[in-house]
C-alpha cells in the first residue's frame, strides 16, 4: 500500500503516520500509555470505538478527546493525559 | 446549522445506511448522524478510508455506501448525539460545537459495544477489546509479527483472529468461553443460516496456526506497565502464554444509552419492537443490534423495515419479514450460546478495578446492595464513560441492575449544553407492542 504519509507530534516528539490513521492507533505505535489512572497507573485503548474514554487526551489544545474517534491530521499535536 | 428532516437516522453502521437509503430513496428529507469520522459502523469500519485490508464485509459496504450517497440523504459525520431537549429534537456536538437537529420519525441505529469483565490485569495497557483490537488495526494501529491471545466468547474471536492474522500478527491462540456442547448447540442451530457457518468456517481456516480452546478462559493477565503474558484455565489445567497483546471480550452488549433517554421501553436487555421494528414510543424505530446481537445481515434487514415503515412504505416493509424473523432467531441462539459462565464471577480479587475511570475495586463493590449504593458510596460508573463499561461488568458480577441514561448521554461542553432548546419534560406516550404482522393492528 502506497499510503500517503501525516506528520503528528506526540508529547512533542514528530513522527509520520499513514492517512487515515487515528490519533489513538498512533499514540499506541509511538508507545505511550493514552493516560494515567487516578493511582498512576497507565491505561490504554481499550473499546477502540469511541465508549470507553481510556483513550482521551488533549489534541490540538482541546482536553479530553477521544483519540480512537480522531484521525490524524498534518501537523496534528497530541499530548497524553 | 440547526435543521429540520422528515426522518433522522441515528448511527452509521449497517443498519443506520439501510435505513437512511431507503428512506431518502422514497422521498423523505433524511439525516444521518455517526459520532465517527467516517460512515460504516464498527463492520465496516476504515472500508471508506482503505486503512484496513479486510476485504470479506467490502462488497456489501460499496454496495450500500453507493446507494446512500445516490439516495439525496444528508450525512453528517463527527457528530455525537448528547441529548433529546424537546420532543422532535435532538441535541449534539462535534468539533463545531454544539448543534440541534429537528425530527418528524427517528431511527435509532447506535449498535453494541463488547461486554468486558473484569479479571487481574485487565487494565494493563495491551489489553484490549476483541473488536477494540480489530478497530484499532482498522484505524491504522501496526501489529505485524506481534503476538496475540484472541479471549473472551463470541463468533467476533473468529472473525477478529483471521482479520488479525491478515494484517500480519501471530496469533497464539483463540479462547472461547463457551463449553463445547454450546457451541455444538449453536452450530446445529446455525444451520438455517449456511452463509454464517461457512463464514465462520472460513475464518477458522484462516486461523489454523492458531489453537482454538473451547471451554478455556483468562484468568489473569500479567506485566509490569504492559501486558507480557496471558494466564488460562480450563477448569482443571492452567497455561500461561506470551503474548504482546491480549484482546478479551465477552460478546456483545446493545448501547441503550439514546433509546432509554427517548423512553423505549426495554425487554431482556434489548429495544422492544414491533414487527416493523417500531419501539414502544411512537414514530421512534430501533434497529440491529439494539433489539438482538445478530450482526450486519440482521441490521441491513431491521434498518430497510425501518427506514420503509418511517417513510410510510409499508408493504416493503412487510415484505422483510419473514428474513426478519430468520435474523431474529438467529440473534436469539448467539446469546444462547454466548452467555458468560458463572466461573468469570470468581476472577476478580479483591485489589481488581471493576470501574477504569474511578479505580473502583471490586473489594469497593462487592457488599453493596444494588447499583445506586455502589454509585453513592464509590463513584462506581460516575466517571467518563458513564457506566459504558462497568455497568454491564456490575450486572454481570452483582446481578445489578446498572441501567442509566441520563443527559448527556455523553461528556459535552458547558457551551453546548448552555444553547439547547429545551421544554418542559412531556411523559412518553407507550403504544402497544405486535409482533407479528397478522396481530390486530400495524402500530402505526
Amino acid at each position: 500500500m502506497n499510503q500517503r504519509q501525516i506528520p503528528v507530534a506526540i508529547n512533542g516528539r514528530q513522527m509520520l503516520v499513514n492517512e487515515g490513521t487515528s490519533v489513538a492507533a498512533a499514540v499506541t505505535m509511538a508507545g505511550e500509555p493514552c493516560r494515567y489512572s487516578l493511582h498512576g497507573k497507565p491505561r490504554a485503548a481499550l473499546c477502540g470505538m469511541g465508549v470507553c474514554m481510556e483513550c482521551r487526551m488533549t489534541i490540538n489544545g482541546v482536553p479530553h478527546r477521544r483519540a480512537c474517534q480522531l484521525l490524524c491530521a498534518p501537523g496534528m499535536e497530541v499530548v497524553t493525559e | 446549522m440547526s435543521s429540520s428532516f422528515d426522518v433522522v437516522v441515528v448511527g452509521a453502521g449497517p443498519g443506520g445506511i439501510a435505513a437512511a437509503t431507503v428512506a431518502a430513496e422514497t422521498g423523505k428529507r433524511v439525516c444521518l448522524l455517526d459520532a465517527n469520522p467516517s460512515i460504516g459502523g464498527q463492520i465496516w469500519r476504515g472500508l471508506s478510508s482503505k486503512t484496513t485490508r479486510d476485504n470479506r464485509h467490502a462488497g456489501q459496504f460499496a454496495i450500500w455506501s453507493a446507494r446512500l450517497a445516490n439516495s439525496g440523504c444528508t450525512v453528517r459525520y463527527g457528530v455525537e448525539v448528547i441529548d433529546a431537549p424537546a420532543p422532535g429534537r435532538l441535541r449534539s456536538e462535534s468539533a463545531d460545537g454544539g448543534d440541534e437537529v429537528a425530527f418528524e420519525h427517528l431511527i435509532l441505529a447506535t449498535g453494541a459495544r463488547e461486554r468486558f469483565l473484569p479479571f487481574p490485569g485487565w487494565t494493563l495497557p495491551g489489553v484490549t477489546g476483541v473488536g477494540g483490537l480489530q478497530a484499532l488495526v482498522k484505524s491504522g494501529l501496526d501489529i505485524a509479527d506481534k503476538r496475540i491471545v484472541v479471549a473472551g466468547s463470541g463468533p467476533l474471536l473468529l472473525a477478529a483472529a483471521a482479520a488479525l492474522k491478515d494484517a500480519g500478527a501471530s496469533v497464539e491462540a483463540i479462547v472461547e468461553q463457551t463449553p463445547l456442547a454450546a457451541l455444538v448447540r449453536f452450530s446445529l442451530a446455525a444451520l438455517a443460516h449456511p452463509y454464517k457457518l461457512i463464514e465462520g468456517a472460513d475464518y477458522r481456516r484462516r486461523t489454523l496456526s492458531a489453537s482454538y480452546r473451547i471451554g478455556w478462559w483468562v484468568t489473569r493477565a500479567n506485566g509490569q506497565d504492559r501486558v507480557e503474558s496471558v494466564t488460562l484455565i480450563n477448569g482443571r489445567k492452567e497455561q500461561t502464554l506470551a503474548c504482546d497483546w491480549l484482546a478479551c471480550a465477552y460478546h456483545l452488549v446493545p448501547n441503550l444509552e439514546l433509546p432509554r433517554l427517548l423512553g423505549c421501553s426495554i425487554r431482556a436487555g434489548y429495544v422492544a419492537v414491533d414487527f416493523l421494528q417500531q419501539s414502544s414510543v411512537p414514530g421512534l424505530w430501533c434497529v440491529g443490534e439494539l433489539t438482538g446481537i445478530g450482526g450486519m445481515e440482521k441490521a441491513l434487514v431491521d434498518g430497510q423495515i425501518a427506514g420503509f415503515a418511517a417513510a410510510g412504505n409499508l408493504a416493503q416493509a412487510r415484505a422483510l419479514a419473514r428474513q426478519r424473523r430468520k435474523w431474529a432467531s438467529f440473534a436469539a441462539s448467539l446469546d444462547r450460546a454466548f452467555t458468560p459462565r458463572p466461573e468469570l464471577r470468581a476472577l476478580p480479587s479483591a485489589e481488581t478495578i471493576v470501574c477504569r475511570c474511578e479505580d473502583v475495586t471490586h473489594r469497593d463493590l462487592a457488599t453493596r446492595r444494588n447499583w445506586r449504593e455502589a454509585k453513592l458510596h464509590s463513584r462506581c460508573g460516575m466517571g467518563s464513560c458513564q457506566g459504558r463499561i462497568c455497568g454491564a461488568a456490575a450486572e454481570f458480577l452483582y446481578g445489578w441492575d446498572a441501567a442509566s441514561a441520563r443527559p448527556p448521554i455523553f461528556p459535552a461542553k458547558i457551551s453546548t449544553l448552555q444553547a439547547a432548546t429545551r421544554s418542559a419534560a412531556v411523559p412518553v406516550q407507550q403504544a402497544k407492542l405486535h409482533p407479528e404482522p397478522d396481530a390486530t393492528s400495524s402500530g402505526i
